[in-house]
C-alpha cells in the first residue's frame, strides 16, 4: 500500500513541483504555442523545399512533441532535487526506488500525451490537415506508447543527471537526436544506412511510422510491429534507467560525490 | 564614452563567462545543428542544389542566433534576480539598460559561433557550395544581424523582467521567428497577414542582407533597415527598463515578482 501512495501520489507531488505545475501558465508557452510553432515551421519548410505534405508534418512533429515533457520532466525530477538541495534527502529515505522513480514517471507520460494530441488537433486545424474521427482512438494509443517510450528515455536521461550538473544540455541533446534521427521531418530511406540503424533503437521513430499510417486508416492490428516494438524499447529505456540510478547511487554514495557530481 | 566601455567591458566579461558555460557554448553550437541538419536533408530530399541550398544553409544559420538569444535573454534578469545581483544592478549608478545590453549582446555573439558553424557543417557534411558573392558585406551584414538580434534580446529581456517563468516564453518565440522573419521560408509563402509582422522583425531585414551580399545583390538597404529596426528595440528599450525598474522600486517588488 506505501509503494502505491509513493507511486501515485509521491509522482503527483514531484511533478506538479519540480516541473512548475505550480505556475500553470508555464504550459501554454512550453506545452501549447511551442509544439504548435515547430509544426508550422516544419510544414512550411516542407513547402519552401518542395517535399512532403502538411499531413506529413503535423504527425511526426506532434508526436516528437510528446517528448519535451518526457525527456525535460523526468529529468527534473532527479536534476532539481540536486538544484534545490534535496537529493540528498531524498535518497537517503527508506522509500523503495522502483515506486519513486516510476510514480515519478507516470505524470509525465500523460503530460507527454496530452501534449502531443493538442499538437496534432491545433496543427491538423491550422494545416487544414483532416484526421479521421474513426482514427482518433487508434491514434491516441499510438501516441501513449510512444510517451511512455521516450519516458523511458527521459528516466535514462534523468539518472545521467546524478553524475551531470548541466541536465539541461543533456535534455537538449536528448532531443535533438530524436528530431535528426527517428523520422519526424525526414523519411528514414532518407537517411544514411547507419542513421536508420540508430533510428530503429530509439523511441519515436516506430511510434510515429505506426502513427502516419494508422492516421492514413489502417488499423492498429497492421501497425502491431511498429507498436510492440515502441513499447519493448520504452521497457528497455525504463530498466536502462532503473539499473543506471541504482549503480550511480550507490557510487556517489561510495564517493560522496552526490552533490559535487 | 563610459556607456561604451562599460558596455564593451560587460560585454567581454559575459561573453568569457557564458563561453565556460556549457548550457550556452555546447548547446549554442550543438542544438542548432541539430535543426540545420534536418533542414539540409530536408532540402536535400527536394532536390535543392547551388544557390536554393546555399539559401538554405545561411537561413540555418542564422537560425542558431536567434536560439542562443531568445530562451537565455528571457531568462536573463531572472537569473541576475537568483544569484542575488539585479538589485545591484538596479541599484548601481550605471543605467540599467547599459548593463543588460550587453549581456544580450554576449548571449548573439555566442550564436554567431554557431552561424559559423552551421555555414562549415553544411558545407563538409552536405555539399554545400558558400559561393558568397560579395564577402565584405556579408561579414557586415552578419555582424549587424548578430547586433540586431542581442537587441532584440535586450527589448525581450527588459519585457520580462517582471516573470520569473519567462524563460518559457523566450522558448515560446523561438520557432516563430525562425518561419516569419523568413529565415528558410520565404514571405511569400506566409499568409498575407503576417507580413507586417516580419517587417516589424530585424531579424528578417538582416537574413535579406545576407542572402543578398551571398547571391551578389546590393545588400545595403535591407542592412540600412535592420540597423534602423534596432536602434528603435535599443530605444523602447531603455524607455521600457526605466519604467518597469521604477514601478518595481515603488511597490517593492523587484525581488519578488
Amino acid at each position: 500500500m506505501s509503494a502505491l501512495r509513493l507511486f501515485f501520489l509521491g509522482g503527483l507531488t514531484s511533478y506538479r513541483a519540480l516541473f512548475s505545475w505550480l505556475s500553470p501558465w508555464i504550459l501554454i508557452p512550453t506545452f501549447i504555442v511551442g509544439p504548435i510553432a515547430q509544426i508550422l515551421f516544419f510544414a512550411y519548410v516542407g513547402r519552401a523545399a518542395g517535399v512532403g505534405d502538411d499531413g506529413y508534418y503535423v504527425i511526426g512533429n506532434a508526436v516528437q512533441n510528446a517528448a519535451i515533457p518526457c525527456i525535460f520532466a523526468m529529468s527534473i525530477t532527479v536534476g532539481d532535487e540536486r538544484r534545490q538541495g534535496t537529493l540528498g534527502l531524498l535518497l537517503v529515505s527508506p522509500a523503495r526506488r522502483i515506486p519513486l522513480f516510476l510514480g515519478r514517471a507516470l505524470p509525465v507520460v500523460v503530460n507527454g500525451l496530452a501534449v502531443a494530441l493538442v499538437a496534432l488537433l491545433a496543427g491538423s486545424l491550422l494545416l487544414d490537415v483532416p484526421i479521421r474521427a474513426s482514427s482518433l482512438l487508434a491514434l491516441t494509443g499510438v501516441v501513449a506508447v510512444s510517451a511512455f517510450a521516450c519516458t523511458g528515455l527521459g528516466l535514462a536521461n534523468a539518472a545521467l543527471s546524478l553524475r551531470v550538473r548541466e541536465v539541461a544540455v543533456l535534455s537538449n541533446l536528448v532531443v535533438g537526436v530524436l528530431l535528426v534521427f527517428a523520422g519526424v521531418n525526414v523519411p528514414l530511406s532518407e537517411l544514411p544506412d547507419w542513421m536508420a540503424v540508430v533510428a530503429g533503437w530509439l523511441p519515436l521513430t516506430h511510434g510515429i511510422a505506426a502513427a502516419r499510417e494508422v492516421a492514413a486508416g489502417a488499423g492498429l492490428a497492421s501497425v502491431r510491429d511498429d507498436v510492440l516494438a515502441e513499447a519493448g524499447l520504452g521497457v528497455l529505456y525504463v530498466v536502462i534507467g532503473l539499473a543506471l540510478l541504482v549503480w550511480f547511487e550507490r557510487e556517489s554514495r561510495r564517493k560522496a560525490t552526490l552533490d559535487v557530481a | 564614452m563610459t556607456y561604451v566601455r562599460v558596455i564593451g567591458l560587460a560585454w567581454w566579461l559575459q561573453l568569457k563567462m557564458r563561453s565556460r558555460s556549457a548550457f550556452d557554448g555546447l548547446l549554442g553550437v550543438l542544438y542548432p545543428l541539430f535543426f540545420s541538419t534536418v533542414v539540409f536533408m530536408m532540402f536535400r530530399h527536394g532536390d535543392a542544389s547551388g544557390a536554393a541550398l546555399l539559401s538554405a544553409a545561411v537561413g540555418a544559420s542564422v537560425m542558431g542566433v536567434w536560439s542562443s538569444t531568445s530562451t537565455t535573454a528571457s531568462a536573463a534578469l531572472q537569473q541576475e534576480r537568483r544569484q542575488g545581483t539585479l538589485e545591484l544592478l538596479v541599484a548601481a549608478p550605471t543605467p540599467l539598460p547599459v548593463v543588460i545590453l550587453p549581456i544580450t549582446l554576449s548571449m548573439a555573439t555566442i550564436g554567431a559561433y554557431s552561424l559559423v558553424v552551421t555555414l562549415v557543417w553544411g558545407r563538409f557534411a552536405f555539399g554545400v557550395d558558400l559561393a558568397i558573392q560579395r564577402p565584405v558585406q556579408f561579414v557586415l551584414a552578419a555582424t549587424v544581424t548578430v547586433v540586431s538580434i542581442g537587441v532584440l534580446g535586450f527589448l525581450l529581456a527588459v519585457s520580462s523582467v517582471r516573470y520569473r517563468t519567462a524563460w518559457a516564453l523566450g522558448t515560446a518565440l523561438e520557432m516563430p521567428v525562425w518561419l516569419i522573419s523568413g529565415f528558410l521560408v520565404p514571405l511569400d509563402l506566409l499568409p498575407a497577414w503576417i507580413r507586417p509582422i516580419s517587417w516589424l522583425l530585424a531579424p528578417t531585414w538582416g537574413i535579406d542582407a545576407i542572402r543578398a551580399a551571398a547571391e551578389g545583390r546590393d545588400a545595403l538597404p535591407a542592412l540600412a533597415a535592420c540597423l534602423g529596426l534596432a536602434a528603435v528595440y535599443g530605444v523602447v528599450g531603455s524607455l521600457l527598463a526605466v519604467r518597469l525598474v521604477d514601478a518595481a522600486r515603488r511597490h517593492a517588488t523587484l525581488a519578488l515578482t
